[in-house]
């Protein structure tokens, strides 16, 4: 299967005013590596703050004028310019938001799934289209013509997935599409992931509902403090998570309600503090001595991959 | 203390049919309860009632017998799923916090808010870093009763047993009344004393 998305030791920092005229560079984003291929759902969890939203900016290159970011997006195999994402955005590469409110209140449904054309010629193309589409999420007629406020929660996510598939992309970024939606609507949408993946598009899936990862992705990528810090397999969450290889890791998943509620204590390294050694070390249980001043790389198993000195000899 | 609904319908001016018909619901702060219930099926209209940010609605509301002040600090809090939203973009963090109360150094220790992001605006946080602030905000020392809803919905497992550990380690202190609101059966079984279906209490 060809690779459509690589990232390769994405890093991410922001100019910052501190003290009248006085920048520093603070750094958010450390070393992101991840990859997708065709057909394939890669899911991201990760604590909160640890870049995961910056990383869907950074791909549709949207990141905001005082960020600076290192490091190479890849789509299929070619390095991405900022002139070529914003090419590729909307068509190849596309977003499913999170948020309803990425919907236009004053303008029909069907105008703006459309979007802008030329000719009418065009046009008549795309509404022909865009009705298939809609019909096959079971979005009627009449829902052409309405305007967002109509829509009820399960349809406007339909709205913004079928829209999203109106240009027949090959890699779908969609940014947390599932909180605060009924099981009903979960499984709805988890479904459309499942048709995209049969339809050989790529996706990558933010998001923090571990269950709703778990039914659709091959692979989840686990992210800590602006590192890849895992990358492991869907069938590793499962018993008592004794296959899964990195304490946080482990320790999110003993989080979950049905898997104990367990508290740990501590959070992530503060931003701009500067950090030698392993981005986990204060929170580790298991820590060696040159965890402290060492800081570890991301080390690949075959299909897993870790970033922890444990594992070392293993590679 | 006693937080009650009685007979309470809604209808969204724009829309045609009612959203909330007849919801009678009694809650007090003996027990910790959590509300479950579909999408778009009026949960979180019901909660902005009992919280009196919405007002225009029919029948009663009631806190210890007494109506809901119409005007002044909001003694029933609503923490909402998106704080984006309820945060004034023009404002730092410092600004946001101070509005509501004068939170402590200790406070901002046990919620997990760096100092830093006091001076930032709220687009500059994250979704679980801004989650921390609003709940944090909400906790005023004049605050009676907490309405979360869907609060924990945006943070990742290890934030959300934090966050929520710290909750409910002041509704007990304080005394105060909790309602959860939740999509996620495994967290309400796991942190409330009791649960409502609200397909069960809403008439529509
Ligand atoms: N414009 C900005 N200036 C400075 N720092 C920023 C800016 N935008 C984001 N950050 C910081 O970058 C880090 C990563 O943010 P991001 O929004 O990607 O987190 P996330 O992983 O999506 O978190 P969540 O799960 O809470 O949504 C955060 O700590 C945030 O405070
Ligand atoms: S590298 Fe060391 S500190 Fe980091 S997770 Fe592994 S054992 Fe713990
Ligand atoms: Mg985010």
């Amino acid at each position: 299967m060809e690779k459509v998305l690589d990232v390769e030791n994405v890093s991410i920092s922001f100019m910052q005013y501190t003290k009248g005229l006085n920048q520093r560079d603070l750094q958010v984003i450390s070393d992101l590596t991840l990859d997708i291929s065709e057909g394939e759902i890669l899911a991201v969890l990760g604590s909160s703050g640890s870049g995961k939203s910056l990383l869907a900016h950074a791909i549709f290159g949207i990141l905001p004028e005082n960020a600076n970011q290192m490091g190479k997006i890849k789509y299929k195999g070619k390095e991405l310019s900022q002139a070529d994402k914003e090419e590729l955005r909307g068509k190849d590469i596309v977003l499913v938001p999170q948020s309803v409110n990425f919907l236009d209140p004053l303008m029909k449904i069907s105008d703006q799934a459309i979007g802008h054309t030329e000719t009418d010629e065009e046009k008549k193309e795309k509404k022909l289209k865009q009705r298939e589409i809609f019909q096959q999420y079971n979005l009627g007629p009449e829902v052409d013509e309405m305007y967002p406020y109509q829509l009820s929660g399960g349809m406007a996510r339909r709205v913004l997935v079928s829209t999203a598939l109106l240009s027949e992309p090959k890699l779908v970024v969609a940014d947390e599409p599932t909180p605060g939606l009924d099981e009903k609507t979960v499984q709805e949408t988890l479904n459309h992931f499942k048709q995209m993946k049969k339809d050989g598009i790529g996706v990558l899936l933010i998001t923090h509902d571990i269950h709703a990862a778990l039914e659709v992705a091959d692979r989840i990528g686990i992210f800590y403090s602006g590192y890849v810090i895992e990358i492991a397999e869907n069938k590793d969450f499962s018993g008592d998570g004794e296959n899964l290889l990195h304490p946080y890791t482990k320790a999110l998943y003993k989080a979950l309600p049905k898997n104990g509620f367990e508290l740990i204590k501590g959070h992530q390294p503060l931003h701009g503090e500067i950090q030698q050694g392993c981005p986990y070390y204060d929170r580790c249980e298991m820590k060696f001595d040159r965890c402290k001043d060492e800081r570890p790389e991301l080390i690949d198993l075959g299909n897993k991959k870790v970033r922890c000195f444990k594992y070392e000899e293993e590679a | 203390m006693e937080l009650k609904a009685t007979d309470v319908s809604f209808k969204y001016p724009s829309a045609k049919e009612y959203l909330l018909k007849d919801v009678n619901i009694e809650l007090d702060n003996n027990k910790i309860m959590g509300l479950i219930g579909d999408s778009g099926s009026g949960k979180s209209t019901l909660c902005k009632i009992l919280s009196s940010y919405i007002t225009n609605y029919e029948g009663s509301v009631s806190f210890d017998g007494n109506p809901l002040p119409k005007k002044g600090f909001k003694p029933i809090q609503l923490i909402y799923q998106h704080p984006e939203k309820v945060m004034n973009p023009k404002w730092r963090m410092s600004q946001v916090l101070k509005e509501s109360w004068d939170v402590t150094d200790e406070d901002l220790e046990e919620f997990g808010i760096q100092k830093s992001w006091l001076n930032r605006f709220p687009q500059e946080l994250s979704g679980g870093e801004l989650q921390r602030f609003s709940v944090l905000r909400s906790l005023n020392p004049n605050t009676k009763f907490l309405i979360a809803d869907e609060m924990t919905t945006m943070l990742d497992a290890i934030t959300q047993v934090q966050i929520l550990d710290s909750v409910l380690k002041v509704v007990k202190k304080r005394k105060m009344g909790f309602l959860l609101v939740s999509h996620d059966m495994d967290l309400v079984d796991t942190i409330c004393d009791d649960k409502i279906y609200f397909k069960d209490i809403n008439g529509v």
